[in-house]
């Protein structure tokens, strides 16, 4: 997944900030965590990192032996705070890279890693909210970066994420996300399942559209910070929506990826 | 960084057309067209509201409503696009106009032109590098008008730059005698673009 770019959009507040060169580095898989089934995260050692906002990404370069190379970018799933940086990358079926990353790399490796890229698609909680999240797959993983900084500050900024997955199995950092709001009064985590579910579910069980928007999220009085990430028609579906029910535009911030955008 | 360092049990996958045909460094194919926008897809009301204009260190502003636009002298297009997010389309069909007719008669001593979109997104090049058969602003791909999530009805085409250049929704172009940084060019991304040096992000 990745952040907008091939030629984005939206948005005018550009904050400048000083260059710095992003060069490769090496960073050793520390664990990988088997989420879903079709989902791992890394757990890395980054010797030297400089930190990040929670919502960008890293570029990961693979390199053969015979020097053939391929780069993807991957969202940051840890918080700042965290002591480990932590990927989650969902298996593409017809992926050059992901196929790699979950199924060969295990403890003990090195990655080649650039980063943090993105500065758009980002939170901390000194921006403030109220904060509508809304994910779509492994869309989530950016925005979990989010809800993790902001636990781990203790921040109360009032939040939702709507997160919709295909079935319940599929729903990445499900435990976490019970656990957090369990333990957080304005944390609200409302799931929607598109393809099947067990029995006895009591949530939504249909794609999000702008009536699920106008229940799950605050009425455009209040002005959100909303941000959307999941493949295309999700984020195109939520963003028109958000801004249909009367949401700035300004403050609607999106994120989009699929099989070729770069999730690779 | 990376002298001898190798992926353990990588070996990549070449596909055979990627054998056969050039590609910046760092990017790999794709048959789709992948969408990718900051914020929601803007829809202004072509016959009342749009229009194109050439403004800012000019002699005189131009400015062109949707019908005049249409009628403006167009060009077929095609030519492969990068994406800074690895992905590359070869052959990309395009029609629109070329920059040089909109900048026809037009006095300036600018050298930087800075895009500017509905939505509020901005890109900025020097002005040689939109002039010369370089740059168009494009209403049709693949031979069909241009969708709204793709950037239609109009979006600036400057396929030898990294597509993020190439800006969505666009409505017009400033002329400035210096350069200043564009949205995604303030956020960390490199303020010239060149895909054939990898000219990703600052510093690149």
């Amino acid at each position: 997944m990745i952040p907008g770019v091939s030629s984005a959009t939206g948005g005018t507040s550009a904050v400048a900030v000083q260059p710095r060169r992003l060069s490769w580095q090496l960073a050793e898989v520390v664990e990988v965590v088997p989420e879903t089934p079709r989902t791992r995260s890394l757990v890395l050692e980054v010797a030297g990192w400089k930190g990040h906002k929670a919502g960008q990404h890293v570029d990961i370069r693979l390199t053969a032996e015979d020097g053939y190379q391929a780069q993807r970018s991957y969202s940051i799933a840890s918080a700042p705070e965290d002591e480990r940086l932590v990927l989650t990358v969902e298996r593409l079926e017809d992926g050059e890279v992901s196929p790699y990353l979950t199924d060969v790399l295990m403890a003990g490796d090195k990655l080649e890693l650039r980063g943090p890229i993105g500065g758009y698609f980002a939170w901390e909680a000194k921006d403030g909210g109220p904060l509508l999240l809304v994910a779509g797959g492994s869309g989530v993983v950016p925005l979990m970066a989010m809800l993790r900084h902001r636990a781990a500050v203790s921040s109360d900024v009032p939040a939702r994420l709507l997160y919709s997955s295909r079935s319940y199995e599929e729903i990445i950092y499900r435990k976490e996300l019970e656990r957090l709001v369990a333990q957080d009064g304005s944390l609200e985590v409302i799931h929607t399942l598109t393809r099947s579910r067990p029995k006895g579910w009591s949530s939504y069980h249909r794609r999000i559209d702008l009536k699920m928007l106008k229940e799950v999220g605050p009425p455009p009085a209040e002005r959100l910070l909303a941000f959307i990430c999941g493949p295309t028609p999700l984020v195109e579906g939520v963003a028109t929506a958000l801004v249909e029910i009367g949401h700035d535009t300004l403050y609607v911030k999106t994120e989009r990826f699929g099989p070729t955008g770069g999730g690779g | 960084m990376s002298g001898g360092f190798f992926s353990r049990g990588f070996r990549g996958r070449r596909r055979p057309v990627e054998q056969g045909t050039q590609l910046p460094p760092g990017q790999y194919l794709v048959e789709g067209f992948p969408v990718l926008s900051a914020g929601p897809t803007p829809r202004t009301p072509l016959e009342e509201e749009w229009d194109f204009s050439i403004i800012g260190e000019v002699d005189e502003p131009r400015r062109w409503t949707w019908k005049e636009f249409q009628a403006l002298p167009s060009e077929e297009i095609t030519r492969d696009i990068h994406c800074v997010t690895k992905w590359s389309k070869l052959g990309t069909r395009w029609e629109g106009v070329s920059v040089d007719t909109l900048l026809e008669g037009v006095e300036t001593a600018a050298e930087f032109v800075m895009a500017f979109c509905d939505g509020g997104y901005t890109t900025n090049m020097p002005l040689e590098e939109v002039i010369g058969g370089k740059a168009w602003v494009a209403y049709a791909y693949e031979g069909e008008p241009l969708e709204p999530e793709h950037g239609g009805p109009v979006r600036l085409l400057v396929p030898h730059l990294y597509f993020w250049k190439s800006a969505k929704w666009v409505r017009g172009l400033r002329l400035l005698n210096h350069d200043e940084p564009g949205f995604w060019e303030s956020l960390g991304y490199h303020n010239h673009g060149d895909p054939w040096r990898e000219q990703r992000y600052w510093g690149d």
